[in-house]
């Protein structure tokens, strides 16, 4: 009688349909869906705001002003409506931003994931991700009271306000985006692949430029998209450091405004709602928008073309 | 344990001598005081139940336990014509790996194409020119068997070639810089037996050119391809003799054990 006990089965059920966990399933999967579908209505609901505001300016200007006009005054009695002001002062800032940023976060992130030993791995990467926490308007004061000043050493003639330095000082606040998934890609590489390289000859560095970053490419990719959007779109270090003088120059020595200082510029003063001022505010926004979407359209396209494969 | 000098000295020709190796993983100790010789132009297998230290033992060959922290080698690995000790702390790695090539249990293509995978081994050794790259790269293509199925796609990315390919192209990709031993662990143990065949009949025709040893787990394939067999167990090698004395009249229990599947 005991030995039969023992050998009983620990569950036996009914073989049957069990509605009780058929409705416990359907609730999880139709959760998981609603915080799915939140998000992208979310998004959603930023196109349509902007779009809808944006109409009403390009109502009032038209599209080719706006594209083609070399001046940004909107708030002026002789009020001009060209974004390429905007659009310059963003591209250089960013551009000097990525030229900082990409370059060293690729060589932190090849030496923390190649070279580094493990204890120095473990001490550094905290350390980095912290540079990403600092609020960027520490960053934005560090521009204007630490790097330009020391800037004005080297070049006398520099404003106080300039692209140079906010970029400069943007470029240090991406590198640990860009640092951090460039080592994550490269740490996913399997370590067969490595061995596979070493066996042939092949020195530490040459494995890491040869075999494991082409591995991890689709993930460098996406790290590098990362930091380009993160410079389009960072508001506060240029705001502060930049000046917010609306300016079409690709000289970084100058100040200029990006879209994203134009717009807490004026999303701060007390515009009148439904004014044509208030709504640039939008119009700046969607091509903002636009321009990150480009990015990441490419971005995707990358990934795409070169997923892994080992 | 002793080599039986008499019974394996027919050809004197040692490419490579193994005196009182002792290898640590930390403090595990992975390998114990092994006596072993390499003969030139002849298949060496390694087998042995699981955890026994063949493969610790194959890629001391190539100083692979160099890449992590924290390994130790005791004892001496000699490469003749040289005579040196290629375990010597004063042996840069990259040269001996530059002598010893080897083959990996899953085939691993690097992401790049078929030529570039062949050619990867010279390309680190800084050759550039075109007219050397394109003939070592087909001479590592035929005698791996592969350059009639891949002549006409040489630039395309490896990973579209098949299991058995692409394994025949990391034999490609170590043959294309003339090694002078050839190590394969496990390389058949990822694929399905036609192309195991292959390879298995490849490693045979390799032995012309370059000294070869395997680790397998396959005692059927080391009864197949190799001329000496080493048995190992524990970290101990515990036989070591031409082929058909190990499987037909191995001197040790433990050997005859696993042999006939008593055991392991």
């Amino acid at each position: 009688m005991a030995e039969e006990s023992q050998n009983k089965l620990v569950y036996a059920g009914k073989l049957g349909y069990s509605f009780r966990r058929h409705l416990h399933e359907r609730f999880i999967e139709t959760f998981l869906f609603l915080s799915a579908i939140l998000s992208i209505a979310i998004m959603l609901a930023i196109i349509a705001m902007l779009l809808k505001e944006s109409i009403v300016f390009f109502r009032q200007v038209s599209i080719w002003d706006f594209l083609t006009d070399t001046q940004w005054t909107p708030l002026f009695d002789d009020a001009h409506y060209g974004i390429l002001p905007l659009i310059s002062g963003t591209l250089v800032s960013s551009l000097i931003a990525l030229l900082v940023a990409l370059p060293m976060g690729t060589i932190i992130a090849i030496y923390l994931s190649e070279f580094a030993p493990f204890t120095v791995r473990e001490i550094a990467k905290p350390f980095l991700e912290l540079l990403g926490g600092v609020p960027t308007v520490v960053y934005g004061y560090f521009a204007l009271l630490f790097v330009t000043p020391l800037l004005q050493i080297i070049f006398p003639e520099l404003p106080g306000f300039n692209l140079l330095s906010a970029g400069l000082v943007m470029g240090i606040m991406i590198i640990p985006y860009v640092s951090s998934m460039t080592e994550d890609a490269m740490r996913a590489v399997p370590m067969n692949l490595r061995e596979g390289s070493y066996a042939m000859g092949a020195t530490r560095f040459q494995t890491a430029i040869r075999v494991v970053m082409p591995a991890a490419f689709s993930g460098i990719a996406a790290a590098y998209i990362l930091g380009i959007s993160r410079a389009v779109g960072e508001t506060m270090v240029v705001a502060i450091a930049a000046g917010m003088q609306p300016n079409l120059t690709w000289n970084p020595m100058e100040p200029a405004a990006t879209i994203t200082a134009y717009i807490v510029q004026v999303s701060l003063g007390d515009l009148p709602h439904g004014s044509i001022g208030y709504q640039t505010i939008f119009a700046a926004g969607l091509t903002l928008l636009l321009i990150t979407l480009v990015f990441n359209i490419i971005g995707h396209l990358l990934r795409k073309r070169y997923r892994e494969i080992y | 344990m002793q080599i039986d000098h008499k019974e394996i000295a027919e050809s004197a020709q040692y490419k490579s001598e193994v005196k009182k190796l002792s290898f640590h993983y930390g403090t595990f100790n992975a390998l114990k005081n092994i006596d072993m010789v390499l003969h030139d132009k002849k298949i060496t297998a390694l087998i042995g139940p699981s955890g026994c230290g063949k493969s610790t033992f194959l890629r001391c060959f190539n100083r692979m336990h160099d890449l992590y922290p924290g390994n130790r080698y005791d004892g001496e690995i000699i490469l003749h014509p040289d005579d040196v000790n290629i375990l010597a702390s004063n042996v840069d790695p990259i040269e001996v790996r530059m002598r010893i090539s080897m083959v990996f249990q899953k085939p691993n293509p690097f992401p790049k194409s078929i030529y570039e995978n062949v050619a990867y081994g010279l390309r680190v050794r800084g050759i550039k020119q075109r007219a050397i790259l394109d003939e070592k790269v087909e001479v590592a293509l035929r005698n791996s068997a592969l350059w009639d199925e891949v002549k006409d796609r040489l630039h395309e990315l490896a990973f579209n070639l098949s299991g058995g390919q692409q394994q025949r192209l990391c034999i490609a990709r170590a043959l294309a810089t003339d090694p002078e031993i050839l190590l394969f662990d496990e390389p058949t143990s990822a694929l399905d037996p036609i192309a195991t065949a292959s390879i298995e009949e490849l490693i045979t025709d390799l032995k012309t050119k370059v000294t070869i040893l395997i680790v397998t787990h396959n005692m059927q394939q080391a009864a197949r391809v190799s001329d000496y067999t080493a048995y190992m167990y524990l970290g101990e090698l515990i036989e070591f003799n031409v082929t058909d004395t190990i499987f037909i009249k191995p001197k040790n229990k433990q050997t005859e054990d696993y042999i006939t599947g008593r055991f392991g």
